[in-house]
């Protein structure tokens, strides 16, 4: 932990990269505006899923449960009751944290490859129930005609631009809370966690509860990214709870670098961004990403990040 | 009260008797050395004083409470620290960042999610002492997987220390070590506080009759013997099974 520093030429990135950010609408057209979207949504879903992988050491394959449950809860707030924000936001997220928690309880009683089979099974309990109940879950349909939600401000959120500065601003507060936590005593303790357990329990650290909360933190960030998911498609299906959905998630934070908060940031974009560009010519999108995964885990074990990092070492700049 | 207490502590795995009816007591502020060739179960002693891993049968006391059950890190809670005979450090952190762990797991800081760790100042400042105290202070920035082998053992060291634990168990703190960093770690130890009661298992005669109050001594899962450092070094079975086994 290096002491804190003022980096002006990070702080000139930052600032240029906010501009950017506040003055993209008016330079995308709205398909490449929705792609921005779709990547801040899962650049969240990322790092929420990199606390518990990244972070902890918990590496999870069902991360998807609580992404898509808080994405079903939405839809269902919002096709049903009409809930506004106010009152679909939290519930969504409640609904997210205690499925987080209730599948924390059952998993972190295992660890390694267990943990994995198991979180893995708990997530596909929920997507056999979202496939399944079709009375409530419209089944293999989803839910269509989501609305989007009504703010009372003079813009409708149903419009590109303003969808756009909404999510950019709940993706950019979450991120700076999960940045605090990251480097907070708690934080750090996760590492130490990830690092050696046996040594973190000798210290006199509850493991335990580490775990859970952050568990429980991971599901609940998740559960953000998936309410921001169903109203930017304004529809659910099961596949936002499918396993092939937490290993999209997973591949984000691999591809990125683990372990920062930036490299699933990186990770999501790359992965977007190729997904749309390939599926334009080929069928066979998943196939290339098998190889650009095979690579990624021959030549950059750390991710993109991590493959930067140990380049700019090598040349001597530090 | 005494410190410690081993009331016919035993241990199988599987069908193997790893400690068999072991019973010893340690008072406030001793040294006591475990001795014992490899196989005795001195470390499977240890694991089961921390709590690492669960006895088959007997119980253990620390100052008059049963802890037999209590998980390891409750036990380290109430003031028992260790050390670990195979290096058990966070190796893709700092040496600092190492030492933070050791220092916050105590501090009411440790659950604040909010906050960020650099406002823990207190526990920066002791962090760096302790390692400017121990000549390590050059290595606070560098990952604990890149130092030497002989610095990662005074971390491992340093670790245990910075609880400021009441009970202390070292596990072959000097195993691997060259002559100049075994008396660096001597020295580490001999410099802890008296009233420390220290358990610490040596493979080196000479460290264990230098700093030893009191010698157990361990041989294929019993207790063959104990006493006064004196006493053991002239007790003729230690020297023919041990000692002489060499």
């Amino acid at each position: 932990m290096t002491a804190p520093r003022f980096r002006p030429a990070l702080a000139a990135l930052v600032l240029i990269g906010a501009l950017l950010l506040l003055a993209l609408p008016f330079l995308l057209t709205p398909y490449y505006l929705g792609l921005i979207v779709k990547i801040m949504i899962f650049a969240l879903f990322a790092m929420s899923f990199d606390l518990l992988i990244g972070y902890t050491g918990l590496p999870s394959l069902g991360h998807a449960a609580y992404f898509g449950i808080a994405a079903y809860a939405t839809g269902l707030l919002a096709l049903g009751p009409g809930w506004n924000l106010w009152l679909a936001l939290p519930a969504s997220l409640l609904i997210a944290a205690a499925t987080a928690a209730l599948f924390g309880l059952l998993a972190l009683r295992t660890r390694g490859s267990y943990f994995l089979m198991i979180t893995l099974a708990l997530s596909q309990v929920l997507w056999g129930i979202a496939f399944g109940w079709r009375s409530v879950t419209g089944g293999e349909d989803g839910l269509p005609d989501v609305p989007r939600p009504n703010l009372g401000l003079p813009w409708s959120l149903a419009d590109d631009a303003p969808f756009y500065y909404f999510v950019l601003i709940v993706v950019g507060l979450a991120t700076l809370m999960l940045i605090r936590v990251v480097n907070s005593p708690f934080g750090h303790a996760l590492r130490g966690i990830r690092e050696s357990e046996t040594r973190m329990l000798a210290l006199g650290y509850n493991v335990w509860r580490y775990k859970f909360v952050a568990f429980v933190l991971a599901g609940t960030f998740a559960g953000l990214a998936g309410c921001l998911y169903a109203y930017l498609n304004r529809y659910v299906s099961p596949g936002y709870v499918h396993v092939v959905m937490s290993a999209e998630v997973l591949l984000m934070v691999v591809l990125g670098g683990a372990g920062t908060l930036f490299g699933p940031v990186i990770g999501a974009a790359l992965f977007v961004w190729l997904e749309n560009l390939i599926s334009g010519y080929t069928e066979r999108w998943l196939m290339l990403l098998g190889i650009v995964y095979v690579l990624v885990g021959m030549f950059a074990p750390n991710g993109l990040t991590g493959l930067a990092r140990d380049l700019r070492k090598r040349w001597g700049r530090s | 009260m005494s410190a410690l207490v081993a009331e016919a502590v035993s241990r199988n795995f599987g069908g193997v008797q790893a400690l068999s009816n072991v019973s010893f007591t340690v008072q406030p502020g001793e040294r006591r050395l475990i001795i014992g060739p490899n196989g005795a179960g001195k470390t499977t002693l240890f694991n089961m004083i921390s709590g690492a891993f669960a006895v088959s049968d007997g119980t253990i006391r620390l100052f008059g409470r049963d802890i037999t059950h209590l998980p390891p890190y409750e036990r380290a809670r109430m003031g028992l620290a260790r050390t670990f005979q195979i290096t058990n450090l966070f190796p893709n952190l700092t040496v600092l960042e190492n030492v933070l762990l050791a220092l916050q797991a105590m501090d009411d800081s440790a659950f604040l999610l909010h906050r960020p760790m650099r406002a823990n100042a207190h526990l920066f400042a002791r962090a760096g002492a302790l390692l400017e105290a121990w000549g390590l202070a050059a290595l606070a920035g560098q990952l604990a997987k890149d130092i030497s082998y002989g610095e990662k053992r005074q971390v491992d060291v340093i670790l245990g220390m910075a609880m400021q634990p009441k009970v202390l168990l070292l596990d072959e703190p000097t195993a691997g070590l060259s002559a100049a960093e075994v008396v660096r770690v001597v020295g580490m130890i001999r410099s802890l506080p008296r009233d420390m009661t220290i358990l610490m298992i040596e493979h080196d005669m000479d460290v264990a009759f230098e700093l030893a109050d009191r010698i157990t001594v361990l041989h294929q899962g019993r207790l063959i013997a104990e006493g006064p450092r004196d006493a053991i070094r002239n007790n003729a079975q230690v020297n023919e099974i041990y000692l002489g086994a060499e």
